[in-house]
């Protein structure tokens, strides 16, 4: 019997859109100063929920975002260049996506 | 004295229109930041948001990419759980051709974006709208009582037509200069293309148009067939979000005014609808391949054997003489062995 997920569970996506690096090697992904798990929400809300993080660190200040919409692996370097805050990366871990971003220091 | 700089909000789908305006008020040195809307009623987002399209190509979020390639900053306003979805229901200024109150939800649109203007200290609202681009929403007049109705008298230019309009009070205040914007009307894409090119702009979303589920006329039969049904079981003509999605996914079949069938068409809205399986029956071919479907509502026994046999019917067990079909609700479950209805033009008769 298949397992029903929970009620506005993420839908299975056919790969997901935009590149996705894979998860870099031990040691390498920065430290983030804050963490979020944006998971089981789909597009635009993993970005909502960076937009309201981002302002709560200081300048410099290095967020991590959780998610399991693929569509951040696109949205985030967009959503990054359109409000001058620095994208670090996106990295894939299973069916998660792992994204860090250097608030802007202006 | 130096003027000081000007800020304003800009009203940002990603589509041509609203990326030129966006563009047309940032190139005079005007401190702009985007406004997307999200409605839950985005036709190109709930592709994005199953997978993509069909042809396998996934859409892009196109008020990302335009806040992105202008450099604009960009807040995401979520509608979808405030006083919207009763707007849409029941509009002041009517529906158009399907089940779209443009007039209405422009203004409630843009009397978020007042608030917001008002919050962050900016000058003026801008939009992206034409005149006479559209029969009712982008009229003369029609974009008169936009404006009156959100509280932005004075306060919302239209950069593509603003030379065509009264001037606004940026525009009176020497905020905004008025000759460096545009006398565009009617459909032609003739100016928009050329300011494209003037602008360099060079990536829109193609076909131009809607996205929005409410001007889609399937959409529509489906919307008002609930709101029908709802006011005839003397409940309140209302719809949630869980109605929405619920809309935009999978065959709907009225089997009743008291019942509905919901058919999942792939596996993503199979997914889809085992998440709203609460407070419904669910249905599955048992032994054979076939689509996950949600019954709502009160099914007769009839009712619910002609349900079971258009599940069988969707399954691998289409030309199979009998099919078992299991119905679970609140926990219990019972099978249904039916011939798969095979009658097409029934079947048509029934779907909405």
């Amino acid at each position: 019997m298949p397992r029903r997920p929970p009620r506005g569970a993420p839908l299975p996506t056919g790969g997901g859109p935009g590149k996705t690096l894979p998860m870099p090697a031990a040691g390498a992904p920065p430290i983030p100063d804050r963490t979020i798990d944006t998971s089981g929400t789909l597009c635009p809300f993993p970005i909502v929920e960076t937009a309201k993080a981002i302002r709560m660190l200081g300048p410099g200040g290095v967020l991590c975002v959780i998610a399991t919409d693929p569509g951040i692996a696109q949205d985030m370097p967009m959503w990054c260049r359109a409000t001058r805050n620095e994208h670090l990366g996106t990295f894939r871990e299973g069916r998660t996506w792992k994204s860090y971003v250097r608030r802007r220091r202006d | 004295m130096a003027m000081r700089r000007a800020k304003a909000i800009g009203m940002l789908s990603g589509g041509l229109d609203s990326t030129l305006a966006l563009a047309l008020v940032k190139r005079q040195g005007i401190e702009v930041k985007a406004v997307n809307f999200y409605t839950g009623l985005c036709i190109t987002e709930t592709q994005r948001r199953k997978g993509g399209r069909p042809d396998g190509t996934v859409p892009r979020n196109e008020a990302l990419r335009a806040a992105a390639d202008l450099e604009v900053d960009i807040e995401y306003v979520d509608l979808s759980e405030s006083g919207y979805l009763d707007l849409i229901v029941a509009p002041r200024y009517g529906y158009g051709a399907n089940a779209n109150p443009c007039v209405d939800c422009r203004i409630f649109m843009m009397q978020r974006a007042r608030e917001i203007m008002q919050r962050d200290g900016a000058d003026f609202v801008f939009t992206g709208e034409v005149l006479g681009q559209r029969p009712k929403s982008q009229r003369r007049d029609t974009l008169r009582t936009v404006e009156r109705e959100s509280g932005l008298e004075g306060r919302l230019l239209r950069p593509l037509s603003a030379k065509l309009l009264e001037p606004t009070i940026p525009e009176q205040e020497g905020l905004v200069d008025r000759e460096r914007l545009e006398a565009v009307s009617a459909r032609s894409r003739h100016r928009q293309m050329e300011l494209a090119r003037e602008l360099g702009i060079t990536d829109w979303p193609q076909p131009a148009g809607g996205c929005c589920y409410l001007t889609d006329e399937s959409f529509a039969r489906k919307f008002f067939d609930v709101l029908d049904a709802r006011e005839a079981a003397g409940e309140p003509r209302r719809i949630a979000r869980e109605d929405i999605v619920l809309l935009s996914t999978g065959r709907h079949f009225r089997l009743s005014p008291r019942a509905k069938l919901v058919v999942g068409r792939s596996e993503v809205e199979n997914a889809l609808l085992e998440g709203y399986a609460e407070g419904r029956s669910r249905l599955e071919a048992r032994g054979v391949n076939g689509p996950v479907a949600l019954v709502e509502g009160e099914p007769t026994w009839e009712e619910r054997v002609l349900a079971s046999r258009i599940v069988a019917r969707y399954g691998q067990g289409k030309d199979a003489p009998r099919v078992a079909v299991a119905w679970r609700e609140e926990g219990a479950e019972e099978v249904h062995e039916v011939e798969p209805l095979r009658d097409e033009a029934r079947l048509e008769a029934l779907r909405i």
